[in-house]
């Protein structure tokens, strides 16, 4: 590779041919600001319009500044950072980028995590000079994410993560000019759009254009009164990143931190999603395996391969996009939605209260699930099997609320009995989590053995589309795991055209799976984040002294005392859905 | 936004525009052109249609639709009215003759008349400077037109 050799600032940097400035600089500690640029490295993504020229610098012997995020470097090139041009062109094109920026920090949701309050902290911009029009356009209020562009400084990173890397195509830049605004087609209601709730617009956001839909303020309420037994649930990858909020390292795990602060939260019970994701792998484990008996028999009608239902932001992609092959996917619900009907159906029985009386709350690290909760078929007689879907974030705040100091509370342990969980259900969490879960489940219910080693470190890592294929003695199982939409479409699109020999795969609608979910505390672009989250997945898999779904006593004694058998008649009724063709139903207006 | 149907034959001819261009993403614009052409403008469900032929978002096409001036979304009249607004025309009074026009056909520029006959646009410049101000009604050119001949242009075509 071309070395190339030049000066930032003074410093004598060495880096490759092609590398940008803004690059270049960072290997010797030299920071420029951004502000549109945006990158997450593992995941091969990166935006860089150049558009909003906050990282303009200064090339000796150039006449006009140089946008650091899009200009290469050359031999010998002398760079200015910090001189006084640079520093008044930038804080210029800030004070320019203010002027059409509602001045609403004090109320903004995205208050204290916002990149544009940051640069003009960092700025130091005291005034805004410019006194001109500012753009404004309807807010725009969907079942999972809120539209407020008049916040949009038009980076257009929501752009890059709808279309380039999740496919789902529901945003594009509109208009020209001082007109332009981000919008779906025919800037109709995001609702309209074939957009699947997945929250990664949301999570690359600098701005509170893109935010949640915030149901905190229900879930206080319920805790309020009296007459509402009220249960709340928790994703595995909650507990890998809530810490975050709380200033701690990322990859921290707060489990029973979390447990404590939800207690005195004033939750009735405490109870563990990881409950119901072992669940899930019973009855999705039995089904891959009772598809695989009739494949192997001969059947020729049987679907392979079988993929995974948990991730509603990809159950609402294939519903849009691949309507066709819907009966592809596992009958399984989501664990959010096993859970719901356990605790309503069961639990609130076992309590001897009505189901209306019980309010179901689940902590989730995605934005789909607010969507996926509020569906028609989840709910009995209008009453929805889980009532309410919190962020990650939404929940630091009700703690941070709560006065409750995070750090000093003492762990404690889940409620039972729909909080007693496995490894397994635990690594749900993070991408190829769980398939890995069902490889353990289903290897053992078909072999008969017990597994030596519980590890498939063959389906596990960061890259985008991965395949191996996984002994099931004398038995090759081919496994696929796609995380991102964009590889799963890649998936889908072999599957449509016959050229998939895949048995089972597993897709995961957020890059790095639900621990990089649009609802989880902000990255900011730092992919190392998301790797100390799946890393601490693992590790709370490797603590737990069960780790096979089932094997979990609580799962088993409901099975016993309940359901009968995994894809049995109680199972099928409460445990499995079916999906719907809504290609249709986008950009039908009436 | 009703849903229009779009005729069969003129459906067809769209698709044959896309494989001429081998349903090529980057051929986004050079389609949207001829799908102008065909329908005269560019309703959401010819959007639709060409999204799905050339494999993009339907939000990306509308992307492009409204970047470009010369694409529009609004139906033209039976008679589409073009003013010149070029320097030329502007000079000599262009201006007062499009006020002539929205006055007495009761619509703004981009807009098509209750009636469904006439749609007003502005252009610039049609290389007839020396008659200036130019008026166009289709294809037809009118020459040094005044306020007070738009009466008698608009009555050529039966109003």
């Amino acid at each position: 590779m071309e070395m190339i050799t030049l000066t930032i600032d003074g410093k004598f940097v060495e880096v490759e041919k092609n590398t940008t400035i803004l690059k270049a600089a960072r290997t010797v500690g030299i920071e420029i600001p951004t502000l549109c640029y945006f990158q997450l490295k593992d995941m091969e993504i990166e935006n860089r319009p150049g558009g909003c020229r906050i990282c303009v610098v200064e090339v000796l012997g150039r006449r006009n500044l140089a946008p650091a995020c899009c200009t290469a470097v050359s031999p010998g090139m002398e760079v200015k950072t910090h001189s006084i041009r640079v520093l008044n062109a930038r804080r210029t094109v800030l004070e320019l980028i203010l002027s059409d920026h509602p001045a609403e920090c004090l109320t903004c949701a995205k208050s204290g995590n916002c990149e544009l309050q940051k640069m003009a902290h960092q700025l130091g911009v005291r005034e805004i000079p410019f006194q001109g029009a500012q753009s404004t356009y309807r807010k725009d209020t969907s079942p999972a994410i809120i539209r407020d562009i008049d916040k949009c400084i038009m980076c257009r990173r929501c752009e890059m993560m709808c279309n380039d890397v999740q496919t789902v195509g529901a945003l594009s830049a509109i208009n020209r000019g001082f007109m332009a605004v981000v919008a779906p087609a025919f800037e109709m209601n995001l609702e309209k759009s074939p957009c699947t709730y997945c929250g990664q617009c949301v999570s690359v956001c600098p701005t509170g254009a893109l935010t949640e839909v915030d149901h905190s303020r229900n879930v206080v309420n319920a805790l309020a009164d009296p007459a509402k037994t009220v249960v709340v649930q928790t994703a595995p990858a909650v507990r890998a990143a809530l810490g975050e909020e709380f200033d701690l390292e990322p990859g921290t795990l707060v489990t029973g931190k979390m447990v404590a602060a939800l207690r005195r939260l004033g939750f009735d019970y405490v109870f563990d999603t990881d409950f119901a994701a072992d669940l899930t792998i019973m009855e999705e484990g039995s089904e891959l395996l009772n598809r695989l008996a009739r494949y192997l028999k001969g059947d020729k009608t049987v679907k392979l391969p079988m993929l995974t239902s948990c991730c509603p932001g990809w159950v609402n992609f294939f519903e849009y996009n691949f309507p066709e092959l819907r009966d592809i996917p596992s009958t399984a619900k989501s664990p959010q939605q096993m859970f719901g009907p356990i605790a309503k159906e069961y639990f609130a029985k076992k309590l001897g209260i009505d189901r209306r009386n019980m309010i179901v709350v689940s902590i989730m690290p995605c934005l789909a699930k607010k969507y996926e909760c509020q569906r028609e078929e989840f709910k009995i007689n209008g009453d929805p099997d889980v009532n309410y879907s919190l962020s990650t974030r939404e929940l630091a705040q009700l703690i941070k609320q709560a006065n409750i100091d995070f750090n000093v509370l003492q762990a404690e342990k889940f409620d039972q009995p729909l909080g007693e969980s496995t490894g397994a259900g635990v690594i749900f969490g993070t991408t190829g989590g769980v398939i890995e879960a069902a490889c353990r489940t289903a290897y053992e219910l078909h072999t008969e053995k017990k597994l030596k080693k519980l590890e498939f470190k063959e389906l596990r890592g960061f890259e985008g589309i991965r395949h191996a294929t996984i002994d099931f003695d004398g038995l090759p199982i081919n496994i696929g795991i796609a995380h991102g939409l964009g590889n799963a479409r890649k998936l889908l699109e072999d599957i449509k055209s016959g050229k998939s020999d895949f048995h089972a795969i597993e897709i995961m609608a957020c890059p790095g799976g639900c621990i990089g979910g649009g609802g989880q505390p902000y990255h900011h672009g730092d992919s190392a984040i998301l790797q100390k989250r799946a890393a601490a997945i693992y590790k709370e898999d490797e603590g737990k002294t069960i780790r096979k779904s089932h094997e979990n006593p609580f799962i088993i004694a409901l099975y016993k005392e309940f359901l009968g058998k995994p894809l049995g008649e109680k199972s099928h009724h409460l445990l499995h859905t079916k999906y719907f063709d809504r290609s249709a139903s986008v950009l039908v207006d009436e | 936004m009703a849903k229009i149907k779009l005729s069969e034959r003129k459906t067809e001819e769209l698709k044959e525009v896309c494989r001429t261009f081998r349903n090529e993403k980057g051929e986004l614009i050079n389609v949207l052109h001829k799908a102008q052409g065909i329908f005269g403008y560019l309703p959401a469900e010819v959007q639709e249609l060409i999204a799905k032929e050339l494999n993009v978002s339907v939000a990306h096409v509308y992307g492009v639709v409204t970047f470009y001036s010369f694409f529009t979304m609004v139906p033209k009249g039976e008679h589409p009215i073009s003013i010149c607004l070029g320097t030329a025309c502007y000079v000599r009074g262009a201006e007062k003759v499009l006020d002539e026009f929205k006055r007495i056909l009761k619509v703004q520029v981009g807009e098509v008349s209750a009636d469904g006959k006439f749609s007003l646009s502005c252009l610039r410049c049609v290389g007839a400077c020396g008659l200036a101000p130019v008026v166009m009604v289709g294809d037809k050119v009118y020459g040094r037109v005044s306020p007070e001949g738009v009466r008698d242009i608009i009555a050529e075509y039966g109003n």
